[in-house]
């Protein structure tokens, strides 16, 4: 096994494309060690991003934020503009795991693990989140929804990374949430996660909403009816009940050794109202 | 040994203070050794290969790859480990879950292992090892298993404590029953009647350091072992005997233990091991994953308990019956007897039957479990206990309080009590500021009692005083929980002198006779025993001494707190002599001073707790928060008060865990679904309130200072008390442990 440590993109791009036998990339390594440890992967060669520069920095600028692939979970939640404008997304990241954890991971690395159950995820679709992804073949911005096609699944072509993800300017009047629920309060995987992001106009009213959902389907949940419900509404109890229900309604979900189908489904409803009605007071503050 | 009642009006100075532990600052630093801390010049790593299949006979098993693999120097099979074990059926057992022969018998059974030079290698190993497995039929449900048409485990059980013997095997190794009384009778004549079924799933012990050892066989036929072990001399008997070895040459020395709880009371990979080490003819590390640990050590039963009490208008429970089956994993046990005995060992009852039926099942072998099966007996009568209450219109503590056992009460399973705490727990808790404290929305407060026995064995101590007058106490028990500061205080307390001169150690099997494992909640209560009797014998000693050097008669020497006195009037002017004084002149007065002990601390008091819960729950979700939680516990006399709270702390924690989250999870493939502490979900500290508690101090008469064990008691109620505080919540009986989110949910939709 070799462990490299390039400290350029561009070597790192070039390493991951020409290696032979099967590489990985390391960043906070808070999965890839653990399924090391486990024998459930034994790479040939191990690509370590965090001595690029670059990917270990949070910049923000006119467009908004561009969060490098490196950045720990821990240091989001240190960056007070950040913290101000996405709640949701920090939230979300200061989830994982415990404190030591974040402390090390990142969500990139949470993005490319690719489980539906990753708690970052619903709150950077819920934002419209894009990553910003270099290759053999250049560079291309997506949609962070279409990276994860299915657990443990990207649909990132051989030799890419994620150099970073990139967050919009925050309009006024905007505010988003995120909460999952586990049995333990920490050091636990979501059963089910929801994530809701608002912007309202002058007079309290949602002029756009996205709902997403968490381990609710083999990948996060984008449910375009659930928002239709909110936009226009000042999220009363009406709204909140409308939006339970077809967040229930859409969820595809398992049963599994951490929930049923029902209590997934149920559940789910029950945590798109709490955020939404969070997402709504942190909106309405701004 | 007996209560010296004088020690109940003695002020102690040393016993019931809270000095620092003496391995504490090794502990909070790193230094202290745990299993896998141990390392050998030259040693292998050794790794085990398991089964995958619940249940498979096992045709063939070809190790010539692994073999011929670079690094690897020894491959071993149940051919390299024969049944020497003579007839002796437990040992059989614990010798064919070591590794499986014929079938293997659940999802982690051990089927072959492998040392090599590197982890990696030995992996690698286990790769090229091939077993043709024939799968059979498996069962892992403890109820589908009982049934008569369930998957047979083994051909050769017949249900034993059955008139007549039954005719056919089946999955039913025993069958036992107490009491005393007419419960049929009883039961007709009850006002009111409480019946029902309760579930607990399995749970494991959830230590944190996994089984680790390092195994060295000499080719002169000595061997050592270093291992992580509650009971270091049992290990040594049951190595030798597997391995065929005489117990002399086997020394065993016991590491630092994260945790055991019961689950590190018999050998697992330890003999695999030592077979290696003999087969490659170096030492051999092996260290278990959390994988292997969740899914071939430990687990205690799953239960299935049915309940029915009766009661009189007047509140008195005139007649009480339970039926409890018990999965035993695959092979016999005694799990449901135990449930059995303690089920209402907590009342004073005219009529009583209880009934257990062990239950082989495709899972890991059964391992004690911290007052093994009565938590789970505990649940169901408690429950129910609570049910009747409210149905006579009683309060949950009067009702308990008007039934609870007392000195003279006929217990359940047989004997008749001594002075015992239930009562005082109970009107402890009565009085409890926490039962009075107001309860918001979707809160319920729930309480519960609970029973153990306690347990004293044998045990060998040495108490070896130096020529600057310091004390090594060496102890055969292995500290689990604090014992050797608890000691430590019983040594200083007896010879008079200062904790800080006496420095207690874990001997290994070489350097002190006999001693059971700690367990039975016998660590401090049989050790402390052996001590006081050991430092009893180094002050005669010292008298000894001191008569010789004042040149009087010995008659005419006492020990009075760490000195010699000279008593009469004709010797009464003397100036005492310090124990340093006598130790420094030992060389010229006879050699070394020591006391030694060798008992059968017999006499272990039973021990009773009782618990207070509140919680609350989120009815969207099923979610649960303990919000307070209150332990009562007799003690007897509580050594170090420090560590007998956290022994209560500790075993409520472990207890609301069994309660809320913690269950084996198997796939209808019969294979284990959540080996590891993601998805076994033990409480994290922030799960849990701080975990108030109150020592109880009713001396044990069989104890020369009254002391009881403290260890298990603490995890016997909890099941039941966080059980009737989320019944209590809800508006609905709780009956499946444990009471996850989706349970809960399920329960208020139905």
């Amino acid at each position: 096994m070799r462990y490299i440590r390039p400290s350029s993109l561009e070597d790192a791009v070039g390493l991951l494309a020409n290696a032979s036998g099967k590489a990985a990339i390391l960043a906070g390594g808070s999965d890839l060690l653990v399924r090391m440890k486990g024998g459930f992967i034994e790479p040939d060669v191990i690509i370590d991003i965090k001595a690029i520069d670059a990917l270990g920095r949070i910049i923000e600028n006119d467009d908004g934020f561009v969060i490098g692939a490196a950045v720990p979970c821990a240091v989001l939640g240190e960056n007070t503009a950040l913290r101000n404008a996405w709640p949701g997304v920090v939230e979300g990241a200061r989830l994982i795991g415990s404190k030591q954890v974040q402390g090390r991971c990142t969500i990139v690395g949470n993005l490319c693990n690719a489980s539906p159950a990753a708690d970052s995820v619903p709150a950077l679709v819920a934002a419209g989140a894009r990553a910003l992804v270099r290759g053999p073949a250049g560079s291309r911005t997506i949609a962070v929804e279409t990276i994860p096609v299915g657990p443990g699944k990207t649909s990132l072509a051989p030799g890419e990374i994620i150099e970073a993800i990139l967050l919009d300017k925050r309009q006024r009047h905007s505010g988003d949430a995120y909460q999952r629920f586990t049995p333990r309060t920490e050091m636990d995987i979501a059963v089910v996660s929801a994530a809701v992001n608002l912007t309202l106009n002058d007079q309290g009213v949602v002029e756009k909403a996205r709902v997403a959902l968490g381990a609710a389907a083999p990948t996060v949940l984008l449910v375009e009816e659930a928002a239709d419900i909110l936009v226009g509404s000042r999220v009363d109890d009406g709204a909140l009940e409308r939006l339970a229900e077809a967040c229930s309604a859409a969820c595809r979900p398992i049963d599994d050794k951490r929930g049923t189908v029902e209590f997934r489904k149920k559940v789910a409803g029950v945590l798109a109202k709490r955020v939404a009605l969070t997402a709504y007071q942190r909106a309405g503050q701004k | 040994m007996t209560f010296d009642p004088s020690h109940a009006a003695r002020s102690f100075s040393s016993v019931g203070t809270r000095p620092i532990r003496p391995d504490g600052v090794d502990k909070v630093t790193g230094r202290a050794r745990y299993g896998a801390d141990f390392n050998m010049p030259g040693q292998l790593i050794g790794r085990i290969l398991r089964s995958p299949h619940a249940h498979a006979v096992i045709r063939k098993i070809d190790t010539s790859k692994a073999e011929q693999l670079p690094g690897v120097k020894a491959v071993v099979t149940a051919a390299d480990l024969p049944d020497l074990t003579n007839g002796d059926t437990s040992m059989y057992d614990i010798l064919d879950n070591c590794m499986a022969r014929r079938k293997a018998l659940y999802d982690g059974h051990a089927v072959a292992a492998v040392a090599a030079i590197d982890a990696h290698t030995a992996r690698q190993a286990l790769k090229l090892i091939d077993v043709e497995y024939e799968l059979l039929p498996h069962v892992t449900d403890v109820d589908q298993a009982f049934a008569a048409d369930a998957p047979l485990i083994n051909d050769t059980i017949i249900t034993k404590g059955v008139d007549p013997k039954p005719d056919r095997a089946s999955n039913v190794s025993m069958r036992s029953q107490f009491g005393h009384g007419d419960v049929d009778a009883g039961m007709a004549k009850a006002d009111f009647v409480v019946e029902r079924t309760f579930r607990t799933e399995q749970t494991h012990q959830g230590y944190i350091e996994p089984h680790a050892c390092v195994a060295n066989v000499s080719s002169d036929g000595t061997a050592d072992l270093w291992v992580c072990t509650q009971g270091h001399f049992v290990y040594r008997q049951h190595c030798a005997q597997l391995l065929g070895l005489e117990a002399s040459k086997l020394r065993v020395t016991s590491s630092e233990i994260g945790g055991g709880f019961g689950g590190k009371t018999h050998v697992w990979a330890e003999p695999v091991a030592l077979a290696l080490s003999r087969k490659a003819g170096r030492p051999v590390k092996l260290v278990m994953t959390r994988d292997e640990v969740f899914r071939a050590t430990g687990p205690t039963s799953a239960t299935s308990i049915d309940v029915k009490i009766g009661a009189l208008k007047d509140g008195t429970i005139i007649a009480a019956d339970a039926t409890l089956r018990y999965s035993c994993g695959p092979y016999a046990g005694s799990w449901a007897e135990v449930g059995a005995m303690t089920a209402f060992a907590c009342y004073k009852l005219e009529n009583v039957r209880t009934v257990g039926y062990e239950v082989l099942v495709n899972r890991p072998k059964t391992a004690a479990y911290r007052a093994p099966s009565a938590p789970m007996a505990a649940f169901a009568v408690e429950s129910a206990i609570d049910e009747l209450a409210k149905k006579v219109g009683m309060d949950a503590v009067d009702f308990r309080i008007k039934n609870a056992a007392q000195e003279g009460t006929k217990a359940s399973y047989g004997p008749v009590y001594g002075p015992i705490g239930i009562g005082p727990t109970l009107e402890a808790v009565k009085n409890h500021p926490h039962m009075k404290a107001p309860l918001g929305k979707n809160q319920g407060r729930g309480m519960a009692c609970g029973f153990w026995f306690n347990f004293g064995g044998q045990t060998c101590t040495d108490l070896n005083i130096g020529m600057d007058g310091t004390v090594s106490l060496a102890v055969g028990t292995v500290d689990v929980g604090g014992s050797r500061a608890s000691l430590s205080l019983v040594a200083a307390e007896e010879l008079g002198i200062d904790y800080a001169q006496v420095r207690a150690v874990i001997a290994d099997t070489s350097s002190l006779g006999y001693n059971d494992m700690t367990d039975g909640s016998r660590g401090t209560f049989s050790s402390s025993m052996a001590t006081i009797s050991a430092a009893r014998n180094a002050i005669k000693i010292l008298r000894a001494r001191a008569a010789q050097m004042w040149d009087i008669p010995v008659e005419d020497v006492t020990w009075e707190r760490g000195h010699a006195v000279a008593k009469g009037e004709t010797h009464g002017n003397l100036p005492n002599l310090s124990l340093k004084e006598i130790a420094a002149a030992s060389g010229t007065t006879g050699g070394p001073i020591a006391g030694h002990s060798e008992i059968v601390a017999d006499g272990a008091g039973v021990s009773f707790a009782t618990h207070i819960c509140d919680i609350e729950v989120d009815p969207e979700t099923g979610a649960t928060k303990v919000l307070r939680y209150t332990v009562v516990q007799d003690a007897g006399k509580a050594v170090h008060p420090t560590y007998v709270e956290g022994q209560y702390q500790g075993g409520a924690a472990q207890g609301i865990g069994w309660a809320l989250n913690e269950e084996y999870i198997y796939g209808k493939d019969g294979r284990l679904q959540n080996a590891g502490f993601l998805d076994y979900r033990i409480p994290v500290c922030s799960d849990l309130p701080m975990i108030d508690t109150q020592i109880l101090e009713i001396p044990n008469p069989n104890h020369p200072y009254g002391v009881r064990g403290v260890g298990e008691t603490s995890i016997v109620p909890p099941l039941a008390a966080v059980a009737n505080a989320v019944s209590n919540a809800v508006g609905v009986r709780m009956e499946h442990i444990p009471m996850s989110p989706p349970r809960i949910l399920a329960a208020l939709e139905a």
